[in-house]
């Protein structure tokens, strides 16, 4: 038996590919919508990377797939719904029921990156696939009998310690602070329910006249407050991947070879993506279980004299935003008064010394450096790694002690929330059209009680007795 | 010494409002039924407010009533007036409330009860019921007399150890000085039941003589009285109605609460029991909202004929010369007498997680429990529970499944959902935003939703099932016609838009799309309708509601139709949980505790996550297959 159509990411997150899943009676359809083969692409410069827009799509038959053969292999690119191409992809068929969920199913093998594996799974899902429920493949395999209960346990239990570990890791102090956001927006909603519920049961004692102006305005501004929420959502995928890393020091330090350390080919690298000036390079490591977002400000410094060049405003600008500092300092030179300029920059911030050259003999006075910025140091040599290890170990048990943390910018962080801020919004813009439609009252709740329901889903709540709470402690209630 | 008389088929302890809709039903389904009562005279007493209805209580007494149940027809034979609430509100949420004659309501219900065939009413005070091997066989009561019988439903209300109290007069009685029933609640213990301590309260009652109502609002019943039975008729229920009167407390009743409330027993210590929210204290309500400086106060008569008059909104178990005082800050009530004190009261009542949704207790076969003493509260909450454990019982008796409401179906659905799968902490009140289907679950279309549930369990006659379905079919048929119906752009229609402040046609449009417009309505319509016929008020009514919400009434739908697919994936009975691999250890204990009946139910429990039910729906399907 066929179900709805459920799109997820396959691979782990950091893997050199990406792969995405469609399931269910739609798979096939879905894809053919998002895809294109070559020969519908028009590539307006050969050099790759310079790909903007596809050529007319209008003769694409997005039946494509389904008009194929079972267990074929499909190369070509994904565009985006205005005909921009997202990535090049090679895609699989595999028709129900053989298959892992025994639906159709078709597999998505992109080029890997976070960025590019969620992007798609959004366009997916505006082309009707909804985002699977964790393990929900698996469950669709074991209820279609592909697979045997013992494997389909051992597949939840996974998911379940997977997200024990989310848990008390990293990311729940990003997601605690969305939460405690969206919270804030649930709560007034819910007060205004139980405001119309306590009208509506004890109409004699509260009355809701002129109370639908008021309701109009309070949540347009909910309904603006969560689209700004979702317009940070790019930059929240983003940002969330990694801690914000900055590095600096003066030219010629060893800051370009740091980041080569880190970037190392042993581990995984999440994206790359080129900042807004080709002298800023922003690249993501993986250290233990956490995501560094690397931003190498080595292009700024080498234009000249810090103060006065240009760069200073981006240097300042990154900086502000950087959750963590790596201030590298030559040890086999004096410092002097560049460094001095870069200490004043980052003083105040959360960062460590690294002292570079560190196989060669020390002019540099460890502890004044110390004190001046509040900061530890680490000993460190680019040439043969060492301190390497330190650093990684310093960084991960400042996380984990909670001295390092993510910018204070409110951004949302998973696919799964922004869909459903996304329903809530849509939810809060049917209220506006119940108002505007001069409808009762109580048909306000059909759509807040299911914006309020869709945000509790973020903070994995349930709303089932809150109203009925709320409308005896805000209001008094009864004869 | 005991003696054993005659058998009976059901026992039903208790005839207050859920007792006698239980023991009704059940007769009325060709049982032989025994009702006990502490007091003969006090059948289908109103202890506390004079009304029946109000919202979503009124949409309860609507099922009952569509079931083919009592109270609408009792409160149609007894009102002294009578009011639509919430009539500015979209339909969902208008409600029914009557005021009655709080001893003619009475009356009519023991003539109903004593006229009604294989129904025996006996003044008694039932000590035990009898249980072996987990099966109910009878009851004794305190006199040693045993009645056998194959089913119990005890309906004990507030009567069960019950004690009055206000100031520090405290009397070991049942409502209205009515004798407390002292001995069930030891029987209930030992055979396993958890039993809880409820409490709620009433106001004091006034001699209307002493009132000056020239400093009160007058508030009437409406112009056109609305049945709450579908079996009556507007044009037979048209009769002189008496006004309830409007006032307000003030700062200086609140001193006087306040200076005294450590005199009252709910704030030193007095009073153990657990109050409801929704119909606090008056001294509660100035402690709780400190910032409002006045509370309403309806005066409301308690029959035509006495003098007393009921003081909506000022219960209290304050001590006797406090209540003199702060009554008569109130006003219009400076020189009224107090007939009768307000009183708290507390009694026993069980945990009603431990019934199944038939209402039967899961551990012991043939015990049914409904009404106040499963924790709710409210007369017509007792009615809507007490008509279905009557059905049930005697179901049970036939062999047969027991006739169950879910969620979607009816507020009794909601009501009972809500009892068995979370329990309550104090007395349970039903209101509309509880209903999370509240469109579909409209006091106006109950007979809609539950008659022909009511025809097929054989409570509802063979000519009312068939009016309902000549009714439904008028309904689905004048909706096409509306749906297919065009209207063009001609003179009449512009001017009739036109006068209705509604925006001119530009083309063509159908009469049903023309009619979702706000300012515009099915009997507005009837001018520019040249094909209509004439039909009932209550057809239109329907047909109007229907598509004028049409898009909102679907969004309803689409939302059962996924609660329904959780609903009916059932749990067998002898699933062994334990077996059930990686459920989460609190969700086990849930689970092992409440027994869902199904995986819906299950999901509503508190502490049984989404990804329990997951592993559960795996479970089941491995275990119990396709």
């Amino acid at each position: 038996m066929q179900q709805d159509t459920i799109a997820g990411i396959a691979s782990g997150m950091g893997g050199g590919i990406g792969i995405i899943r469609i399931s269910g009676e739609n798979a096939f359809l879905a894809a053919g919508e998002i895809f294109r083969t070559r020969k519908f692409i028009k590539i307006e410069d050969e050099n790759r990377k310079d790909i903007k827009k596809t050529g007319n799509s209008k003769e694409w038959d997005s039946e494509f797939f389904l008009k194929k053969e079972s267990h074929t292999i499909h190369y070509g690119y994904i565009i985006e719904d205005d005909g921009s191409i997202i990535d090049e992809v090679i895609v699989l068929l595999m028709r129900g029921p053989k298959s892992y969920t025994c639906e159709d199913v078709v597999e998505i093998d992109s080029h890997g990156g976070a960025y590019l594996v969620q992007k798609i799974l959004k366009l997916l899902i505006r082309h009707g696939a909804r985002l699977a429920e964790p393990g929900e493949f698996t469950k669709r395999a074991f209820l279609n009998g592909r697979i045997d209960l013992s494997q389909a346990e051992a597949v939840m239990k996974m998911i379940s310690s997977k997200n024990e570990f989310a848990l008390e890791s990293a990311v729940n102090q990003l997601e605690g602070r969305v939460s405690g956001y969206i919270e804030n927006i649930r709560q007034e909603i819910l007060h205004h329910m139980g405001y119309i519920e306590a009208a509506l049961d004890d109409p004699e004692h509260y009355d809701l006249e002129n109370f639908s102006e008021e309701l109009y305005g309070i949540l347009q501004k909910k309904i603006a407050s969560l689209k700004g929420l979702l317009s940070r959502f790019e930059n929240g995928r983003m940002k969330s991947e990694g801690i914000h890393t900055v590095i600096v020091g003066k030219p010629n330090v060893g800051k370009s070879s740091l980041m080569n350390l880190l970037l190392d080919e042993e581990r995984a690298i999440v994206t790359n993506i080129a900042g807004t000036t080709r002298d800023i390079l922003e690249e993501t490591v993986q250290i233990g279980n956490l995501n560094l977002n690397l931003i190498d400000t080595a292009g700024i410094h080498e234009t000249g004299d810090i103060v006065e060049s240009l760069g200073v405003e981006k240097a300042k600008e990154y900086l502000n935003q950087a959750d963590f500092i790596l201030f590298v300092v030559d040890v086999s030179q004096p410092l002097e008064e560049s460094d001095d300029k870069i200490i004043s920059l980052i003083s105040g911030k959360k960062g460590i010394i690294l002292l570079n050259k560190s196989d060669l003999s020390s002019c540099v006075d460890e502890e004044e450096l110390k004190n001046k910025l509040g900061w530890d140091c680490i000993s460190f040599s680019n040439k043969t790694g060492s301190g390497l290890k330190k650093l990684e170990d310093y960084i991960t048990n400042s996380f984990l002690k909670g001295d390092i943390a993510y910018n204070d910018q409110i951004y949302l962080t998973s696919i799964r929330h922004r869909e459903a801020v996304e329903n809530a919004v849509k939810s809060l813009e049917q209220v506006l059209v119940t108002i505007e439609g001069g409808m009762p009252e109580d048909l306000y709740i059909i759509d807040m009680m299911d914006a309020y329901q869709k945000l509790g889903l973020i903070n994995g709540e349930t709303a089932s007795e809150d109203l009925v709470n709320k409308i005896f402690s805000d209001f008094c209630m009864g004869k | 010494m005991s003696y054993t008389y005659e058998e009976y088929d059901i026992v039903v302890i208790g005839a207050g409002h859920a007792g006698c809709e239980a023991a009704l039903a059940a007769a009325r389904l060709g049982f032989r039924i025994l009702v006990f009562t502490v007091s003969i005279d006090s059948i289908a007493m109103m202890p506390c407010n004079p009304n029946i209805g109000g919202s979503s209580k009124g949409h309860l007494v609507r099922e009952v009533d569509a079931l083919g149940g009592e109270m609408g027809i009792n409160i149609d034979k007894t009102f002294i007036q009578s009011k639509m609430l919430n009539m500015s509100k979209g339909p969902a949420v208008h409600s029914l409330r009557a005021q009655a004659d709080k001893k003619d309501y009475s009356n009519a219900m023991r003539q109903v009860l004593e006229n009604t065939e294989n129904l025996i009413l006996k003044q008694g005070e039932v000590a035990e019921v009898l249980v072996e091997n987990r099966k109910v066989t009878g009851v004794r009561t305190v006199s040693d007399a045993i009645y056998p019988c194959k089913a119990v439903i005890m309906c004990t209300g507030t009567y069960l150890q019950a004690r009055c109290i206000y100031g520090d007069v405290s009397n070991y009685t049942g409502p209205n000085g009515l004798a407390a029933a002292n001995h069930l609640t030891k029987c209930l213990i030992d055979l396993g039941v958890d039993v809880r301590r409820f409490k709620t309260g009433t106001p004091a009652r006034v001699d209307k003589r002493t009132i000056d109502f020239s400093k009160m609002q007058e508030q009437k019943g409406d112009e056109k009285v609305v049945p709450f039975s579908f079996t009556n008729t507007e044009e037979e229920l048209q009769r002189e109605q008496v006004s309830c009167w409007l006032t307000y407390t003030n700062e200086m009743t609140h001193k006087i609460i306040m200076e005294n409330i450590d005199r009252s027993p709910l704030y030193s210590g007095n009073i153990k029991g657990t109050g409801p929210r929704y119909c606090p204290s008056i001294e509660d309500k100035v402690v709780r909202f400190a910032d409002k400086d006045r509370h309403q106060v309806f005066l409301e008569p308690e029959g035509n004929y006495t003098n007393e008059m009921y003081i909506g909104g000022m219960s209290s178990s304050l001590p006797e010369d406090v209540q003199h005082a702060m009554y008569h800050t109130v006003p219009g009530l400076e020189n009224a007498s107090i007939v009768r004190n307000a009183y708290a009261i507390e009694y026993d009542c069980i945990n009603p997680v431990q019934l199944k949704a038939s209402l039967e207790f899961k551990d012991i076969e043939g015990f049914f429990c409904a009404g106040q003493a499963n924790g709710s509260s409210g007369y017509e909450e007792a009615a809507a529970q007490g008509i279905i454990a009557g059905i049930n019982a005697a179901r049970k008796l036939s062999g047969k499944d027991p006739i169950i409401l879910d969620r979607s179906q009816a507020y009794i659905g909601v009501l009972i959902d809500d009892l068995i799968t979370k329990g309550t902490n104090e007395p349970y009140r039903m209101m509309t935003s509880r209903a999370e289907y509240r469109l579909l679950l409209r006091q106006d279309n109950a007979d809609l939703r539950l008659t022909e549930i009511g025809h097929e369990v054989g409570l509802i006659s063979k000519e009312r099932y068939e009016a309902l379905c000549e009714k439904k079919q008028m309904i689905s048929d004048e909706i096409d016609r509306m749906n297919r119906t065009t209207i063009g752009a001609t003179q009449a229609v512009q001017k009739l838009l036109e006068e209705n402040g509604s925006t001119l046609l530009q083309s063509g449009t159908t009469l049903a799309e023309l009619l979702k417009r706000p300012e515009l309505s099915y009997d507005k319509l009837s001018e520019i309708d040249t094909e209509r016929k004439e039909l009932p008020k209550e057809v239109c009514e329907q047909v109007n509601i229907n598509l004028k919400y049409e898009g909102y009434i679907k969004r309803q739908e689409r939302q059962v139709i996924q609660f329904k697919k959780l609903e009916n994936r059932k749990i067998p009975e002898a699933i062994d949980y334990n077996d059930v691999y990686s459920l989460r250890k609190e969700a086990l204990q849930k689970l092992k505790e409440y027994r869902p009946s199904s995986v819906g139910q299950a999901s509503r429990i508190s502490g049984v996550s989404p990804a329990d039910i997951s592993v559960l729906l795996i479970y089941l399907e491995k275990k119990y297959g396709k």
